[in-house]
């Protein structure tokens, strides 16, 4: 099979904005989120001794990478930010994730689990719990004992998923990153116990109070570049179990009598291309997301496959150490 | 061009809507086991159309399976989140949950009911505007309904939803309603909550949530809905004066020092006098930048970075304040709510966290516990999980605070173990004991710099330590000769020699321990102003209170010396025998035995004497110090 020709946006990913239509965006409301990100960023950079920034490329990434470069500025974030990559991400998240470090000058540190590359691991043959416990959770781990970090700041949102709900901003991971869901420090007013015993860390969830529409509303507002990946475009997809997954290189195997097709879709959620969902639609800018989302009538991880292989399956990965 | 500027420039053509502005209202939920709050929410969470098509699917399908409503939609699905909740069908963490009407947006805090959980129900309330309480009708006000006022009350809200649940359980008996309201606005009253609604409702069903019952025409009050939207709970914290806990000092490069914090009252603008607190340093705000970019004046709740006028010394945990002067003591009153398992101790001393500021505090006396079913004052020794105290604390450094009742951020704080590191305890400050702004620190007109100058070195404090026997004192001992021969001034304060004089009324116990650390620590800072090299060799297990030294003084003046010998190298080699009585029994509470000792994570200097010989181990130091210009 011959390398498929995918368009990819080489020019800077500022969505397109002069479209004359009005833009719905509550002002307070966002500085208010805001204002308690931006604390909680400074508060990991004073309390530990080497915090890292988790970038997983996604919208919710250049919303915290975004409000770390204000929380710092005129200074730089005093932490570097790290990728774990599964080698299977769409091609334009790498793309843009290079060019983002080096527009804002920033250190990116880029981790793969070379021992699952080489044992093969792949989401087709091994299925995408174990593709995703060796790739990204175990790669994750690595990564954080191999370089000593004592406090990962991540994206995730409390409105996610219901196990998410209850995680703590200062989530506390024991010296085998396990998270104990039961044995969670209370967390009061605004004050954080970021107290570590050797070897333990902390995630550390700025935006656990933003909802998917605050994400959005907040790039709107502050004009902050995306993949374009999220913007619809003409892409080659196939179905499968009902989700239109993107065939991004030569790298997946179609099955007998699937052929791409091009049709025009875009993601609620990016990660590895064989496990993330396209939908379709016709919004090519920011404000027709905004509009699309918000008479949206299904939420953003029903793209996801990784969240459906069992039941509670996410809460299963993030005692496990999963972000 | 700065990141501010940058993307404010690039947005500043974007038309900025500020009409959409509604509030959000936070609140949180609590009762008893089954009275019905997780459906409450979840009810509250589907008729406000924020459930999605999957979601709502997913409930479907989960309602069939694990419910409890034989196959009719079970809304508590929706928010008892983990695994183990679905499968008790209770709820037993703070879930947090978004939902939004034309009017107000909501954050909920949905809590446990469980007696034991009540740290959890703190939490949420810790955040909250408003509370909304869940009887079961068919039992009334019952103890937990009591419990959990009264930590509304402690907590400071003001305003309830007294939601009686399960009417349809008693017939919707108007009678019986006004009964249990009755009863509660007693309660209420008591506990100074001063706004308080009671509506009859049937979760499940939905009546009174969003649209009034037909089945309880008597009611002619608000449905929840209509009343969360409408009730007035702001206070106003910008009619206060101006308080910025400082979070983080932003030194980019040599022309630019900012002092970063998040606002917890008071305006602030362009030319305003401020100071420093507790230092006291007065100077005035010379910028303003905001994450929407520079600015002349600033709100509560905004995280901001000031420039001052003038270079005045602040680091984390000052206060910059405008206006009056915040109250600053070492000595507070304060009430407690004890969360961890491990009672309180008085005379330990635990880590202390409020604003942006942390120091060790000992708790020197339980004045009393309060009986939550009765509210009264009784006399104890200790304050088991969950229940409420007031205390004095003796703080190590004075605080800058403000009385819990008047600003929550400056008046609340955090207890750490210092060994488990669980949060032990939540507070709100009362009061001060005593004034210690009245107590300045004497000013002395020659400092240490320019002793240091005299004696041609920089004044530093040498920390070994490490296990019994791993020849702290011995290699201490060897650099004090080394840098007398050097014509430098040292002085050496051995752990075992101290305890036969300043510290000879301390014993072994975790507080006394602390409190012999604390103690050296203070004689070494003294030595340091006077311009010496302080030699001290202890034990120290706990890494907190060799960070409380650390703290005591200044950047670079504490080196940390690690005499990293293996317990078994200590123990075989047992200088004074002390291993072998601990191995009998006779020495309870043995550092490296039956006491924890936590290596530094970070050590300036290891040292392994099973690897390395004294002789070298002193030299490597001396190399040390030269190296770093101490010499």
């Amino acid at each position: 099979m011959t390398m498929l020709e995918v368009p990819t946006i080489d020019a800077p990913a500022v969505p397109g904005m002069a479209d004359g239509k009005q833009r719905r965006i509550t002002t307070s409301h966002l500085r208010r989120l805001e204002a308690e990100s931006i604390h909680i960023l400074r508060e990991t950079a004073a309390e530990f001794r080497k915090p890292v920034m988790l970038y997983s490329i996604g919208k919710d990434s250049s919303v915290l990478l975004h409000l770390a470069m204000k929380a710092f500025d005129p200074g730089k974030p005093p932490f570097p930010l790290l990728h774990v990559d599964t080698t299977w991400k769409f091609r334009e998240m790498i793309a843009f994730r290079d060019r983002r470090a080096r527009e804002l000058g920033l250190d990116l540190i880029v981790h793969t689990n070379n021992d699952g590359l080489s044992q093969g691991i792949d989401p087709f043959s091994h299925g995408s719990a174990r593709y995703t416990d060796v790739m990204k959770t175990q790669a994750l781990r690595q990564a954080l004992d191999f370089h000593g970090f004592d406090a990962a700041i991540g994206g995730a949102r409390r409105d996610e998923e219901k196990s998410r709900a209850k995680e703590r901003v200062f989530s506390h991971r024991s010296a085998a990153h396990r998270w104990d869901p039961k044995n969670q420090r209370p967390e009061l007013w605004g004050l954080y116990n970021t107290r570590l015993a050797p070897g333990e860390s902390m995630r550390v969830f700025p935006l656990s109070n933003w909802t998917e529409l605050d994400v959005w509303d907040y790039i709107l507002l502050e004009d902050i570049p995306i993949v374009p990946l999220y913007l619809a475009a003409s892409r080659p997809v196939v179905e499968r179990d009902g989700a239109l997954i993107m065939v991004d290189d030569d790298r997946m195997p179609l099955q007998p009598g699937e052929a791409p097709q091009w049709r025009s879709v875009r993601f609620r959620t990016l990660g590895c291309y064989p496990l993330t969902g396209a939908t379709s639609s016709t919004a090519a800018t920011l404000p027709e997301i905004v509009q699309e989302m918000t008479a949206s009538r299904t939420s953003e991880r029903q793209g996801r496959m990784i969240d459906r292989d069992s039941p509670a399956s996410m809460e299963r990965k993030k005692a496990e150490g999963y972000f | 061009m700065s990141y501010h500027e940058a993307s404010t420039i690039a947005a500043a053509d974007a038309p900025r809507l500020d009409q959409d502005d509604r509030p959000t209202l936070r609140f949180v939920t609590c009762g008893s086991v089954d009275d019905g709050k997780s459906t409450l929410v979840g009810r509250l969470l589907y008729d406000s159309k924020t459930l999605l098509d999957d979601q709502l699917d997913a409930l479907a399908s989960e309602s069939k399976t694990a419910g409890t409503t034989a196959g009719d939609l079970d809304f508590a699905l929706l928010v008892d989140g983990l695994q183990a909740e679905r499968e008790q069908g209770i709820t037993i963490d703070v879930a947090y949950r978004f939902f939004a009407t034309k009017l107000r947006r909501f954050i909920v805090a949905d809590t446990p009911g469980h007696a034991q959980y009540t740290r959890n129900m703190a939490t949420g309330a810790s955040n909250a505007d408003l509370a909304v309480v869940l009887v079961d009708a068919r039992k009334g006000v019952i103890t937990q309904t009591r419990r959990h006022s009264h930590i509304l009350s402690l907590l400071g809200i003001r305003h309830v939803v007294l939601a009686v649940n399960k009417m349809d359980l008693i017939g919707f008996d108007g009678d019986r309603f006004a009964s249990i309201t009755a009863e509660y606005l007693t309660l209420a009253g008591q506990l100074g909550i001063s706004q308080v609604q009671c509506i009859p409702v049937v979760a499940p069903d939905g009546d009174n949530i969003v649209a009034a019952s037909a089945r309880m025409l008597w009611y002619e009050g608000p449905t929840i809905t209509a009343y969360l939207e409408s009730v007035n709970v702001a206070g106003d914290a910008s009619q206060q004066p101006f308080r910025l806990p400082v979070q983080w000092v932003s030194r980019p490069h040599a022309d630019f020092r900012g002092f970063c914090g998040r606002i917890a009252s008071g305006t602030i603008a362009l030319g305003d006098a401020v100071r420093a607190q507790p230092s006291g340093h007065q100077t005035r705000i010379a910028r303003i930048l905001t994450p929407a970019g520079e600015r002349n004046h600033a709100r509560p709740g905004e995280s901001i970075t000031l420039t001052l006028a003038d270079e005045i010394d602040v680091s984390r945990g000052d206060v910059l304040t405008a206006g009056s002067a915040a109250p600053v003591s070492d000595q507070l009153a304060a009430h407690l709510v004890w969360f961890d398992g491990e009672a309180m101790v008085t005379g330990r001393r635990y880590l202390l966290r409020c604003g942006t500021a942390s120091t060790g505090a000992v708790i020197t006396e339980l004045k009393h516990r309060i009986a939550i079913d009765t509210m009264a004052r009784e006399s104890a020794t200790t304050l088991d999980v969950n229940e409420i105290g007031y205390v004095h604390l003796d703080l190590d450094r004075p605080l800058v605070f403000e009385a819990y009742r008047d600003n929550r951020d400056m008046g609340s704080f955090i207890l750490i173990d210092p060994i488990s590191h669980r949060t032990a305890a939540a507070g709100m400050i009362d009061m001060s004991l005593r004034r210690a702004t009245n107590v300045h620190w004497q000013r002395l007109a020659v400092d240490k710099s320019v002793r240091a100058r005299l004696k041609q070195q920089r004044p530093c404090v040498l920390w070994f330590t490490g296990l019994s026997g791993a020849g702290k004192s011995t290699i201490a001992n060897l650099v004090d000769s080394r840098l007398a021969e050097l014509g430098r001034h040292a002085a050496l304060l051995d752990g075992d020699n101290l305890r036969h004089g300043i510290n000879r009324d301390l014993g072994f116990t975790n507080a006394e321990r602390t409190e012999n650390v604390r103690r050296v620590a203070e004689i070494a800072a003294l030595f340091v102003d006077a311009g010496l090299i302080a030699l001290v060799a202890l034990i120290s297990p706990f890494r907190s209170e060799r960070e409380l030294a650390r703290q005591r003084l200044e950047a670079g003046e504490f080196i940390e010396i690690h005499v990293a010998t293996p317990l078994a190298e200590c123990e075989r080699r047992d200088p004074k025998g002390l291993y072998r009585k601990a191995r009998a029994g006779q020495l309870p509470a043995f550092t490296g035995i039956d006491h924890p000792y936590e290596a530094p994570l970070a050590p300036d200097i290891t040292i392994d004497t099973s690897e390395l010989s004294s002789e070298a181990a002193c030299e490597r130091i001396i190399r040390y110090l030269r190296e770093h210009n101490y010499l």
